[in-house]
């Protein structure tokens, strides 16, 4: 029960874009088309669940027994670098097609910084390694509802007639804004 | 010294990371409830932009290429945990509401495509003033941003928590909470932004870009 409450919570109630703004880089950047947003959702959930867990395992078993705890930042941002590029060259040799459609995504990804404030928040909530690794899927999953979301409605947006100067960075921005009203409403079930 | 100041105007005016290029939008939005957390992540990102610029452009024929990319992301992280355990020490309330953002510098997109655009190409002294001068724009932004947040959704200017410099609701103005919660943060920017393109509009420059990274890559591929 406790666990899907963290997993609720992280993919709804504390939407990771709309509600703690994390990973806008990639919402704002790869939403003009629901097929790229897709795509590059799936990816980011294979990689924020398994950076939390190898966080997490990393920050109990070597971090805290040496007493390291204050080079988390450092740590972290090192491990999801080298996990992105471990993951697109497994993909490259063992699963052509799906790194086909995932491997652009995939350099964008380091940068997320979904990626290291998921890690970063399991270690702040004292988390044990399951879950970290639930509120990592939920985070994930979270990001995914909403990048497609948003997608979708910019593929609409594109036939409306906007204001000259509202074109581009100003209505999407305002369109997230709704969103994040409309996320509020989440708020309520837990 | 002519071509430092151009990097500081470049920074501030003409390529300002927020409003024109629409970089690290994370922090932009996430901190900005009130003008002083905005100066104090500005500031926090501007200490840690100029001494990356710094390091980077003095190791820039040393770092294989490569390499370039972790080299220059350990570069930067090792400066925010520095300045991490500065304002822990020196700012414990500011520490205390920027929270987890602190952390999160080391993945703003400004720092890092400084280093890889800028600092990794041109001499020291000339990175160190176009850490300068993004990290201001950055600043500048952050701080208009807070502060027509803090004005709107809390009716009080320059507020630090227990006080603050003028405090609206005495003057029995009732605050828009909505701006100071999260879809507020998406409202002040766009139409920020969109008045800026009017502005600019006015004197022919363009408007700001929408970053569209796969887009972009697609038609490199053609």
């Amino acid at each position: 029960m406790n666990l899907l409450i963290i997993g609720i919570a992280a993919a709804l109630v504390n939407n990771v874009v709309l509600s703690q703004f994390l990973g806008l880089c990639p919402f704002l950047g790869v939403s003009k088309k629901i097929n790229t947003a897709a795509g590059m959702g799936g990816a980011v959930i294979g990689v924020i669940t398994v950076a939390s867990a190898i966080c997490s395992l990393i920050y109990d078993f070597i971090l805290t027994p040496f007493e390291l705890t204050y080079l988390n930042t450092i740590v972290f941002i090192v491990v999801i670098a080298s996990l992105v590029q471990f993951v697109e060259m497994f993909l490259k040799k063992c699963m052509p097609p799906l790194y086909e459609a995932l491997g652009v995504y995939l350099p964008l990804i380091t940068t997320n910084c979904a990626v290291l404030g998921v890690a970063l928040t399991n270690v702040q909530n004292s988390y044990n390694f399951i879950e970290a690794v639930v509120c990592g899927l939920g985070t994930a999953i979270g990001f995914m509802i909403a990048i497609v979301i948003l997608a979708g409605i910019r593929e609409r947006i594109e036939d409306n007639d906007v204001p000259e100067s509202f074109k581009g960075m100003p209505i999407v921005l305002l369109t997230a804004g709704l969103m994040s009203i409309a996320f509020f409403g989440f708020s309520g079930i837990l | 010294m002519n071509k430092c100041v151009e990097r500081l105007y470049n920074g501030i005016i003409k390529e300002n990371p927020t409003l024109i290029l629409t970089l690290g939008m994370c922090p932009t939005l996430a901190v900005t409830t009130s003008a002083i957390n905005g100066i104090g992540m500005g500031l926090s990102s501007t200490v840690v932009l100029v001494m990356s610029n710094l390091l980077i452009s003095l190791l820039r024929k040393v770092i294989p290429d490569g390499v370039r990319m972790p080299a220059f992301i350990v570069i930067v992280a090792s400066f925010v945990t520095m300045v991490q355990f500065l304002m822990q020490g020196y700012l414990p309330d500011l520490y205390e509401s920027l929270g987890i953002y602190i952390p999160l510098i080391v993945v703003n997109c400004i720092i890092l495509g400084r280093a890889e655009s800028y600092a990794s190409k041109n001499s020291a002294i000339l990175s160190i003033f176009d850490g300068l001068g993004m990290g201001l724009g950055f600043t500048a932004a952050l701080t208009v941003l807070g502060f027509l947040r803090e004005l709107i959704g809390g009716g009080t200017i320059l507020s630090t928590g227990a006080s603050s410099l003028v405090d609206l609701t005495e003057f029995g103005y009732t605050p828009a909470s909505i701006f100071i919660l999260a879809p507020g943060a998406f409202f002040v920017l766009g139409i920020l932004i969109a008045v800026m393109n009017k502005v600019k509009k006015a004197h022919g420059m363009k408007p700001a870009e929408v970053p569209d990274y796969i887009g972009d890559e697609e038609e490199k591929e053609k």
